[in-house]
């Protein structure tokens, strides 16, 4: 017979198997660095399975984990700072890199090169957002979450974010207009 | 569970709202920018996640990195702590020069002194005994007799 804390084991092992691709894409985008956004996945679930017992099922377990994880790059970029001469050591890709990764679907040549540009612009924008705008743009446009999701795992209120996204949408219509 | 569930996205999901509320009204380029966006983030972050984990490979790059780092530091400071040395040397092989030209110089000097005092004595000398050897004319008979008669 299974016991509470193998049940709980079970649980667990699937809210990883379910939400990890989700969180490391996040992670992704915030640092644009591979192996960094592998580390900070990683420390995501060990501290999720540390605090698993506490968890109360308030917010839906997505919003737990991003709740973790954006505190996590908080961290992360706060301890950066502080480290400044570790800033040559970083392995964040450049924005061509970044935008290289295509949809498929383009067909021709030229709609790909198109796609690509309005990628980089994008990449562009994005890495001259703040760290909050940053976070709720990629939460919003990337992971496609509701405004109330966003609130919830920023701990921000919705109009808060609903006012960093505007701001954050408009440097992108800017970028993208100044190039056009 | 229910918290396990995704959030349900549809067509009437208010998320399309937010979108064009968001983006100030319909603004194509920007809607297939911010798509392109999208499928790009995931296509790469999906190639990321499944690649094929070389951290063995990436350690080892790391430790070269990091030896060659500490190697070039370490020759970087040799080079710095010989140099140095070396510029030290090089200054105290000029003042011992300088110092070594200044008593040569002294020394010449001193020898040219002493030269020219003997030479004054020399001819200091000749005069006194060309001048004692002179006798007027009229005194001739009387140093005559001196020559002959010394006492």
């Amino acid at each position: 017979m299974a016991t509470a804390a193998d049940i709980a084991a079970e649980e667990f092992t699937r809210v990883v198997e379910r939400h990890r691709p989700q969180i490391f894409r996040f992670l992704l985008g915030s640092t644009r660095d591979v192996d960094l956004a592998e580390t900070l996945t990683q420390e995501c679930f060990l501290k999720a399975h540390r605090n698993w017992g506490s968890f109360r099922g308030e917010s839906s377990a997505m919003t737990w984990l991003m709740r973790i994880a954006i505190n996590l790059q908080k961290d992360h970029w706060r301890n950066r700072r502080m480290q400044f001469w570790r800033t040559t050591r970083t392995n964040s890709v450049d924005l061509d890199e970044a935008s290289e990764w295509l949809p498929s679907g383009e067909s021709s040549a030229e709609q790909k090169l198109l796609a690509r540009e309005r990628v980089k612009q994008v990449w562009a924008s994005v890495k001259g957002l703040s760290e909050r705008q940053r976070t709720v743009f990629l939460l919003r446009f990337v992971e496609e979450q509701e405004l109330s999701e966003i609130a919830a795992a920023t701990g921000l209120s919705e109009g808060t974010v609903k006012a960093h996204l505007s701001r954050a949408v408009a440097r992108v219509r800017l970028e993208l207009g100044g190039k056009r | 569970m229910n918290w396990l569930s995704q959030p349900k996205k549809g067509p009437n999901h208010t998320g399309e709202e937010l979108q064009i509320e968001l983006l100030g009204g319909k603004d194509v380029e920007l809607e297939e920018a911010l798509k392109d966006f999208r499928a790009g983030m995931h296509a790469w972050s999906e190639a990321a996640y499944r690649r094929p984990h070389t951290i063995s490979r990436q350690i080892r790059h790391r430790s070269w990195r990091l030896v060659t780092g500490w190697a070039l530091g370490c020759m970087l400071l040799a080079g710095s702590v010989s140099g140095l040395v070396f510029e030290q040397h090089q200054r105290r092989q000029a003042r011992i020069a300088v110092v070594q030209r200044a008593a040569e110089q002294a020394r010449q000097l001193a020898e040219r002194e002493a030269r020219a005092r003997v030479s004054d004595e020399v001819l200091l000398a000749g005069v006194d005994s060309d001048v004692s050897r002179q006798v007027p004319s009229a005194m001739e008979p009387l140093a005559q007799l001196m020559e002959e008669n010394p006492q």
